[in-house]
């Protein structure tokens, strides 16, 4: 089966007044049609840039390298080499990204918040927002930002309402007119379980909770049937009983729209119940891509382990210290020469310091770039994967 | 036990602010509605509940950064109410509060040895020698290094910035923390860190905290005992093992279910209880049990009488008209 | 142990951890300064026009090829020097009484720099306390003082200042006075918006919950933040002042017409327009340049002065 999404050797790096931010190193992953791929990251991991990249929603001073061919029926085109009309048409139609709400403003994760269409963002929202990418890599260093950064981006905006958002898309991405594209709006806000669908129509963004919010945002993003979508951090600045239901909702929508998922996140427990496969990132690179089981089973990076470590498991009595990953996240400003996560691994040697580890397959579709074997307590040996 | 901390009946409501001619009565914000429970010496007490129940504000009312409405809190025999304004600020050095932002909460423009030093300029006439010495002290307590004193926090990530903070409550030797939220904005594996240092300190140093948090996985972990508070109110309280085997309110119930466990194999097989619709608003809380418009299991009576709250088990409070009878679901961990 | 000295020893104290591989002296971030500067050269140039003209406030006598009040009927309404009657003596030529324009171009960035500079600071300076005052009492005192301001704010500028010039006469302190007492609402709301910001920011909280004195909070933690947004203010609000000045010299409500002054030759120029253009277009140009140069710096100061935006390499 031909993938769906095939990304190989994906590189983004932003030139900032400071020098450049290696934000995305060498990602490769493929989606399948249908399937749910989980990207796990902490803040800065590259997670959000990645997909950002792909969408060609970056703007400012950057370079994006290697390629993205998406494969659906009548289409093969790579994403990064078309022109941004094509993209343009692409976005929201056949791919969607739904936002973190951008309402909370101390996150651990980047909150990029953005019109489903892009023709509905300002060129100064569009700046702002890549500020805020930029910072966010700053922060990293640690050394960076001195202030927490408030979004001012909401994902919707703030004085259209809510129907009209969605009709909006329709009418931009297939042609519908305003009665139909009204009728169709209402359907989806039903579909995303919003109650009384013909009067939110006309509510305001603001109007809604933060959980209404991320529903109509899933509306708008599913309103042209897209065949993927991407989930940004959906789910972070909400509630547990609420993350839940939108968990629960987009499992649905999934089912019935045959859709693939991207959802990018920094919480291993959402995802165990969620993906169907699983790429971890750090440093900005995927550090290890499994089958949901075999990662939580047998993780191959130190860096996945030391995560899963991380998580206090409830069935258990407290009392044990949990286990930690010391140090801090990699300076973003530094070309990439070595492993990324040398300096916080607890089984790094020589080699880790001389090279970057271009990824070991473990096992059917299990890859990890560590040059270490962590089950047998030994080096790795065997042949790299070519790229 | 012997309590250190006791919360009487505390009440807060923000009025909402008026125009400059009001009309009619201000509504009122019911942040906290009525709250008693005890902390005990050396315990971490976890409180938890969605964002908007009022937690951080009873944390806030109980360092009285917040004045209550109603209500005192009583630090072992004085009663933190009724301290006069100056008594108050001296009084402050026994209990300490680590925030949740540990971006905003460091002024961006003093050194971190400066930040240290604060509460111990003071507070106390400690020579220059000692308080330079109490600073290398506490910085590698809390995992720090000398050289830190003389950066500005801006230079510091988000877990080193948390460190810190903790460094400056700990200046005065404190017998009891607020932690309001101290994980929920750091990374994942940063959270680990911070708990564990939290763990080991208190350890070292016998304070007791109260554990202000959203995420129920990292509140067991952390303490002996966790309340659940919803819409102003302590739904349950119970220590964290007692909670987690045999939760009786219905919300207890549900929020353990919400909480997705790290191992597919496990997740595939939880039915979590997805709650219906969303917190009401605490400007006009629901009547009687204010749970009872999401509540799974709740009868007639839940809308009409407030159920009271009371010690169902031993050291078990629960607030439900039907605790223990009628369950929201079966949860089996263990 | 006295505040002051438990501050000095928190100075003393950090210094004695320095760690010697850092770089953080006052050089460091003054090169951090210049670089920002550099890479804005909008802000570089409003800069070195604005030192230029503070310069030749300075040192007018030395630099006036003429006395600015020395009359000379036989050379009057002399053009530039480069048109064909000009000549090399008068090189912004002369006007209707004969004295030098350059002259009087340069004794006239005094009149204009002193009433920005000490307009701007008395306003600055009294703005920060009624605002420091309404932000941090709150209630009552903040609604009067908020309610006085908007009053103040809500006269139409030019008109007010005017009456008041009238009233007060013609002279170079009341000029001050006027501007400085008219721009107070200005400085109050910024600072109380600000007061009101800060207060809610977390090591404000921090500071109260480590029992910090009243006083304390204000002089450590809220003034230094204040001083960015503030200052920034002031260089735009300095160059308004310049702008004004010249108009209340041009309606006759400045400095005495014997002061040599940008607003006064505007008015002295104007009946001359058509025929002697030069009389009134140079002093017109230092007006513009001087605005315009002091605009561009408060754009640079305002992104060097943003903590948001502060980013140092190592």
């Amino acid at each position: 089966m031909k993938p769906l999404l095939s990304v190989k050797n994906l590189s983004t790096r932003f030139d900032t007044f400071d020098g450049s931010v290696y934000a995305v190193n060498d990602v490769n992953f493929d989606l399948n049609p249908g399937e749910t791929l989980a990207v796990v990251g902490e803040s800065g991991s590259g997670k959000s840039v990645t997909m950002l990249s792909l969408l060609g929603l970056l703007s400012g001073s950057k370079e994006v390298t290697g390629s993205a061919f998406f494969s659906t029926a009548g289409l093969d085109m790579d994403l990064l080499a078309i022109s941004k009309t094509e993209l343009n048409r692409l976005r929201g139609n056949r791919i969607s990204i739904i936002f973190q709400d951008a309402l909370r403003s101390l996150n651990p994760v980047m909150t990029v918040g953005e019109q489903i269409s892009e023709s509905l963002l300002t060129h100064r929202e569009r700046e702002e927002r890549n500020a805020e990418i930029k910072e966010e890599a700053g922060r990293l260093r640690g050394s960076k930002v001195s202030k927490a950064f408030q979004s001012t981006l909401r994902s919707f905006n703030p004085v259209m309402t809510v129907g009209e958002q969605i009709s909006e898309t329709l009418r931009t991405h297939k042609g519908y007119n305003r009665k139909s594209a009204y009728r169709r709006a209402i359907e989806l806000l039903e579909m995303v379980g919003i109650s009384q669908p013909d009067k939110r129509y006309y509510s305001y963004p603001h109007m809604f909770s933060g959980g209404m919010r991320q529903r109509a945002m899933i509306a708008i993003a599913i309103s042209c049937t897209p065949d993927i979508l991407i989930a940004d951090e959906p789910t972070t600045a909400l509630d547990v009983t609420i993350q839940a239901q939108i968990i629960d909702l987009t499992k649905r929508l999934q089912q019935e729209l045959g859709m693939a998922v991207i959802w990018i996140t920094h919480d291993l427990g959402v995802v165990a119940g969620l993906a169907d496969r699983v790429m971890v990132m750090y440093g900005g690179t995927g550090v290890e891509t499994a089958p949901v089981d075999r990662l939580y089973e047998s993780p191959c990076h130190p860096y996945t382990a030391g995560l899963l470590g991380a998580i206090p498991n409830i069935a258990e009595d407290g009392g044990d210290r949990l286990i930690s990953i010391e140090g801090a996240p990699p300076d973003l400003y530094q070309e990439p020469r070595h492993c990324q996560f040398a300096w916080r691994c607890p089984y790094v040697f020589e080699r880790c310091w001389k090279e970057i580890p271009r990824g070991y397959t473990v096992s059917e579709g299990h890859v990890a770039k560590c040059f270490y074997d962590m089950q047998n307590n030994q080096p790795r040996t065997g042949v790299q994967n070519s790229g | 036990m012997d309590k250190l901390i006791r919360v009487e009946n505390i009440t807060k409501h923000f009025d909402l602010k008026s125009s400059f001619i009001s009309l009619g009565s201000a509504a009122a914000v019911k942040a906290v509605d009525d709250i008693s429970f005890d902390v005990y010496k050396n315990e971490t007490l976890g409180l938890v509940g969605e964002s908007g129940c009022g937690k951080s504000t009873l944390g806030r009312v109980i360092l009285r950064l917040i004045e209550p409405t109603s209500g005192s809190v009583f630090y072992e025999d004085i009663n933190v109410n009724l301290l006069k304004p100056e008594e108050l600020r001296r009084f402050r050095t026994k209990m300490q509060i680590v925030f949740q932002d540990s971006y905003s909460s460091l002024n961006p423009r003093h050194k971190v040895g400066e930040i240290i030093a604060e509460p111990m300029t003071i507070h106390t006439d400690m020579s220059r020698r000692e308080i330079r010495e109490r600073i290398l002290e506490l910085l590698s307590l809390v995992g720090l290094k000398a050289g830190h004193a003389s950066r500005f926090p801006h230079e510091f990530s988000g877990g080193q910035r948390q460190r810190i903070n903790i460094a400056r409550t700990l200046a005065l030797y404190p017998s009891f923390i607020v932690c309001d939220e101290p994980i929920s904005a750091l990374d994942v594996s940063i959270q680990a860190q911070v708990v564990n240092l939290l763990k080991d300190l208190q350890k070292k140093l016998g304070i007791t905290y109260l554990f202000i948090a959203h995420d129920l996985s990292m509140v067991k972990h952390i303490s002996d005992r966790i309340a659940v508070m919803y819409l102003g109110k302590i739904m349950e309280l119970a220590t964290s093992r007692e909670l987690f085997i045999n939760p009786l309110h219905p919300y207890t119930q549900s929020l353990i279910s919400a909480i997705p466990i790290p191992d597919p194999k496990k997740e595939r097989l939880r039915k979590p209880i997805v709650l219906e619709g969303e917190v009401p608003s605490p400007v006009n809380p629901p009547s009687g049990c204010v749970f009872h418009t999401r509540c799974p299991v709740a009868g007639d009576l839940c809308s009409q009488e407030i159920p009271e709250y009371c010690e169902i088990g031993p050291n078990h409070f629960v607030s439900c008209h039907y605790a223990g009878e009628r369950r929201a679901a079966e949860i089996n961990y263990l | 142990m006295k505040d002051k000295d438990k501050d000095k020893l928190n100075n003393e104290l950090t210094g004695l951890l320095v760690d010697e591989k850092e770089d953080r002296s006052i050089r460091a971030r003054l090169w951090y300064l210049w670089r920002l500067l550099w890479r804005d050269k909008a802000g570089l140039i409003g800069l070195l026009v604005f030192l230029t003209i503070i310069f030749c406030a300075i040192s007018a006598t030395i630099l006036a090829p003429h006395d600015p009040l020395k009359q000379d009927l036989y050379a009057s309404r002399q053009p530039p020097a480069w048109t064909e009657e000009g000549s090399s003596e008068h090189i912004l030529g002369t006007d209707n009484l004969g004295r030098d324009i350059f002259s009087r171009i340069i004794y006239g960035s005094r009149v204009s720099i002193m009433v920005g500079f000490l307009g701007v600071s008395m306003a600055f300076t009294l703005g920060i306390m009624i605002g420091l005052i309404a932000g941090f009492k709150g209630g009552r005192t903040d609604n009067v003082i908020m309610t006085l301001t908007n009053m103040v704010l809500a006269l139409p500028y030019l008109v007010f200042v005017v009456f008041i010039a009238a009233v007060l006469g013609r002279s170079l302190l009341n000029v001050v006075l006027i501007f400085g007492l008219t721009d107070i609402p200005i400085f109050v709301r910024v600072t109380r918006g600000e007061v009101l910001r800060l207060r809610e920011e977390g090591y404000i909280e921090a500071a109260i919950s480590i029992g910090q004195k009243t006083p304390a909070i204000i002089f450590k933690h809220i003034m230094p933040n204040l001083l960015g947004p503030l200052v920034t203010l002031a260089t735009f609000e300095m160059s308004a002042m310049i702008f004004y000045e010249a108009g209340l010299g041009f309606l006759g409500l400045s400095v005495p017409p014997t002061v040599p002054s940008w607003g006064n030759m505007l008015a002295e120029g104007r009946q001359y327009l058509t025929v002697y253009p030069w009389m009134s277009i140079y002093p017109g140009l230092a007006i513009v340049i001087t605005g315009f140069s002091m605009n561009l710096f408060g754009d640079w100061l305002r992104d060097a002065l943003d903590p948001r935006l502060r980013r140092m390499k190592k």
